[in-house]
């Protein structure tokens, strides 16, 4: 079977890819930095802690070995330890995770549901005030600086209009008072499931101005490359043709159109995902949010190196597997793709 | 002389462009007639396209009306609006277009795609939708009508696709079609079979054909009456075989020796000297003039109007005519 | 039978017309927001050229603390105000357009400098070459953006070469992609085919027919690239990497500036301000561009 065949290829390449992902960061950490134990033993180490960080690391080791050794801890989940926190940096991992895939989720979710219909209509109706409206709106979204952007909503709606938090998930009074049960670290989840609605409630105000701040560049990006994806549909020969067999507009856009735009959609869908993830570490830093991106920026003030490789290594596996069932949908979708 | 269906007088379309305005079609006048096959022939640039997607007022870009008239049972289309356009798309004009492959929308099969059409215009279920389109499938001889209804477009080869086409322009009860140069991207075998298959629609249910191609030979197959277009205008219409051998015009007898058929073996090949006008530069009396062995002064000053010689059916535009004129 | 003769007189030779640069160039020209765009990126480039004859406090815009004037709001000596060390933001905005433009530039230029051959010579060449090729651009690409460049970054150290290096590592693989899949189908065009059976050698066809061919897409790519490469050097100086203060970048500006924000807002709101007028400034040139360079979106109406 064909589609099988290409999901067995696909995933095989996928793996290729992380294995090569490894190789990249094991690189960027032992061998980039000009002194590796240096930069492994933290800020200012003295010339024992360097001795000692030489041994641990191995660097006296040849390459291969080292890496072959830190290969297979990773796949035996041990990702090393957190030279800040001192603790197994899997277990911080899981501790921050949640947080940050809340915020990236929201604004996921912003993009597709804001982002993606915008961009059909301004396309559709390409020429239209609407049309430039939004087209201003988009392409302001994706020059902002996000984390400046941050600052800006934070006077406005804080400071002046005193009606949302500043940062941080919950408010102090809240963990006190109506603490959120940790099931899924998804507060939202949390404390809906748990009837915890004063929680809820809070946690949803926390949660607008950062979602809404990262979600500013993928629904304007969404919007932007929907538009030009509904404009380039309809230039297609094969609308012409509906048209002059008399279908009406409406029907041409949305009945017929709309299909077509769905795949190329799914590579708006990817970056999106992708941008998300990216600002969500600048969203982290204004917003106070304890999340990855709070966990790895601290690392990179203090070039906690394990934290660094380990973060970048584990947050890119999830990349690629997002990318790799994006990928495989597209091909689904499209009934021309058969084997690559 | 049987009343015109549809009648083009002295139609112009203009585009405008960065590089200039160009005049693709500049005063084409030609008429086709109920239940005749019409050929309008020409090289490429000459503005033949554009008169087919004038027809159906789906002009791209810039493109305009920018002069003249297009009879329908008597209606000027170019003075329609786009909503009375839509009633007669499909229903009573349809047009198939040269490539197949890029008319036809990848992601829907062909069933769902001809379903949309059927039920637009005369509405009823999904199963009734899919007998008629079936019937269609049957006229257009295409041999496994369900298989293809059930399968998406990049399966079927060119030839097949073309009669997809065809049945999907004619299934809404056109009583003309427009044929934008049908058989150019296919071989030259099945050529033959979409030609035969044009003609037997015409015979059995009298559709009348706007053949637009720039094969002398399918006019000359197919054709009961012609029309040479030359720099967006005609500069010779008449019965085919009338055409075809008397070549009133310096065009129509350049295009034909130039065939390679027109020469025997051993004698050299004739082209016509020059290029085909571009559209941007507007050319001073008759377009052919410069490329023209016959010119006369006058022709350099005046472009000469379309007019009976010989006989009223038989019209040029050509100079050496004028005082033969009927 | 008579014949028709070649005709005698010449065809008279016909008014120049455009070239496709030249219609390029037209297109954009009716862009409004387009040229605008330019003059604000001129505006900036200029005043970060000549930063020391512009401003009346040239050291203040290098670093030098001036601590007694610190906090002032926005007046007739400092049109943007005082930082928290009492320096001119506005000469801390020419002096940090410096570095933020500069990353741009540069990261753009070094992304296509290391992936366009790249990428004409895996799609010339396809086979071994080729998967060998895309397989390094696909592990690149398989990293978020920003957090690659933020690793590369931590390793290599603080400083301005440091981050611009970081970041065209993580930019040149869409430029390789870019280019291999415009030779792909260039590859295809006989007139290549015709150089190669003349025995052109292979580089030189990849430089002289190839290159010159992609030029205009990787140079559209490019333009729209320069606004997104200073955002990332502003995050990547955000975050407290790349440029250190003293020294003045925009994106360092706005975390330094950040914890007065809501009292004082504008040293770090107009460090937001210029990289938001320039970033979309370049937008609106690169869309303007990229529009023109398609004969399908080219605006017909002159």
């Amino acid at each position: 079977m064909q589609r099988f065949e290409y999901l067995i290829k696909r995933l095989v390449l996928a793996i290729v890819v992380i294995l090569s992902v490894m190789v990249l960061t094991f690189f960027i950490s032992r061998v980039l930095p000009s002194d590796p134990a240096a930069a492994w033993a933290g800020s200012h180490p003295t010339a024992e802690q360097i001795a000692i960080a030489n041994q641990r690391l191995g660097l006296d080791q040849p390459l291969h070995v080292q890496f072959w050794r830190y290969f297979t801890s990773v796949l035996q989940g041990d990702l090393g330890t957190s030279l800040q926190t001192k603790q197994p940096i899997a277990r911080d991992l899981r501790t921050y995770l949640p947080a940050t895939m809340e915020l990236v989720f929201c604004a996921m979710l912003l993009a597709v549901v804001v982002g993606i219909p915008l961009g059909v209509l301004s396309g559709a109706y390409k020429g239209s005030f609407f049309d430039h409206l939004t087209r201003l709106v988009s392409i302001s979204g994706v020059s902002i600086p996000t984390f400046w952007l941050g600052l800006l909503l934070q006077l406005f709606f804080f400071s002046q209009l005193k009606i949302l938090p500043l940062g941080s998930r919950i408010s102090t009074a809240t963990a006190i008072n109506n603490p959120v049960t940790q099931l899924t670290g998804f507060y939202l989840i949390d404390t809906a499931v748990t009837g915890n609605w004063a929680a809820f409630k809070d946690t949803l105000l926390h949660l607008v101005l950062p979602a809404c701040t990262l979600a500013t560049y993928p629904v304007a990006l969404a919007i932007r490359m929907t538009r030009s994806n509904i404009i380039e549909v309809l230039s297609e020969k094969y609308i012409l043709a509906a048209r002059i067999t008399g279908l009406p507009r409406r029907t041409i856009l949305f009945n017929l159109a709309l299909k077509n735009a769905i795949i190329p959609t799914i590579t708006v869908l990817g970056l999106s995902f992708a941008y998300s993830l990216t600002g969500d570490i600048l969203i982290e830093i204004i917003y106070s949010w304890p999340g990855l991106g709070s966990y790895i920026t601290s690392a990179v003030l203090a070039i906690d190196f394990p934290v660094i490789v380990s973060v970048t290594l584990f947050v890119t596996v999830i990349y690629v597997f997002i990318n790799l069932i994006l990928d495989l949908l597209q091909a689904m979708l499209d009934p021309r793709v058969s084997l690559e | 002389m049987s009343q015109a269906l549809l009648s083009i007088e002295n139609l112009s379309v203009r585009f405008k462009t960065y590089a200039g305005v160009i005049h693709a079609v500049n005063g084409m006048t030609f008429d086709v007639r109920p239940g005749e096959i019409f050929g309008l022939v020409g090289e490429s640039g000459c503005g033949k396209s554009v008169t087919g997607l004038a027809v159906v007022r789906t002009l791209p870009g810039s493109g305009r009306i920018s002069g003249g008239r297009i009879l329908f049972h008597g209606e000027d289309l170019a003075a329609k609006s786009e909503a009375e356009m839509q009633a007669i798309r499909g229903r009573r004009i349809a047009m198939v277009f040269q490539d197949p492959t890029a008319s036809l929308n990848p992601v829907f099969t062909i069933g769902q795609q001809i379903d949309h059409i059927i039920r637009h215009h005369t509405g009823g279920d999904h199963e009734t939708a899919r007998r008629k389109a079936l019937d269609w499938f049957n006229a257009v001889a295409l041999p496994d009508p369900q298989a293809v209804y059930d399968t998406y477009p990049h399966r079927l080869s060119g030839g097949m696709q073309q009669r997809v086409m065809i049945a999907m322009a004619l299934c809404s009860g056109a009583e003309l079609l427009i044929a934008d140069e049908p058989t150019t991207a296919l071989d030259v075998t099945i050529q033959a079979q979409i030609l035969e298959l044009l003609v037997k629609l015409r015979d059995q249910q009298g559709i009348s054909i706007l053949l637009i191609t720039h094969n002398l030979g399918v006019v000359a197959e197919t054709c009961e009456r012609v029309a040479v277009a030359y720099a967006g205008q005609i500069v010779e219409t008449g019965p085919t075989p009338a055409v075809l051998a008397r070549r009133l015009h310096p065009y129509t007898e350049g295009l034909l020796a130039a065939l390679p058929t027109a020469v025997r073996k051993g004698q050299t090949l004739q082209p016509i000297a020059g290029q085909v006008p571009d559209g941007l530069q507007p050319i001073a009396g008759c377009p052919f003039h410069p490329r023209c062995g016959k010119a006369l002064p006058v022709c350099a000053q005046v472009n000469p109007a379309l007019l009976p010689v010989e006989h009223a059916d038989h019209l040029t535009a050509c100079h050496l005519y004028t005082e033969a004129a009927v | 039978m008579t014949t028709t003769t070649l005709s005698a007189e010449p065809a008279a030779s016909p008014p120049a017309v455009p070239s496709e640069r030249q219609l390029i160039w037209r297109a954009f020209r009716q862009d409004k927001l387009a040229m605008l765009g330019v003059l604000v990126i001129l505006f900036f480039v200029l005043t970060s050229l000549f930063a020391p004859l512009l401003t009346p406090y040239p050291a203040q815009g290098a670093g030098a603390p001036n601590i007694i004037e610190k906090f002032k709001a926005p007046s007739a000596e400092h049109p943007l105000g005082t930082d928290y060390l009492g320096r001119d933001v506005l000469a801390r905005i020419f002096y940090g357009g410096r570095s933020s433009l500069t990353t741009g530039f540069l990261v753009v230029f070094l992304a296509v400098l290391i992936g366009a051959p790249l990428g004409a010579v895996a799609g010339y060449f396809g086979g071994r070459v080729d998967d060998v090729i895309m397989r390094i651009t696909d592990v690149f690409l398989s990293f978020p953006p920003l957090l690659l460049a933020i690793a590369i970054a931590t390793a290599l150290g603080s400083g301005f070469v440091n981050t611009m290096i970081a970041i065209a590592i993580t930019w040149w693989p869409w430029y390789t992609r870019l280019v291999r899949a415009q030779t792909v189908s260039l590859r295809e065009r006989y007139f290549i085919e015709a150089a190669r059976s003349i025995g052109v050698p292979s580089f030189k066809i990849i430089a002289t027919h190839i290159l010159p061919n992609v030029l205009t897409p990787v140079l559209v790519q490019g333009t729209m690239d320069l606004g997104s490469a200073i955002l990332t050097g502003a995050a990547i100086n955000f975050i407290g990497l790349g440029v250190q203060p003293p020294q003045a970048d925009w994106g360092n500006m706005i975390s330094q500036g950040r914890i007065y924000f809501i009292e004082r807002p504008w040293f770090a709101g107009s460090a937001g301000v210029a990289i938001f007028l320039v970033v979309l400034s370049f937008n609106l040139i690169g869309d303007a561009l990229r529009d023109a360079a398609d004969p399908r979106t080219r605006r017909g109406e002159a």
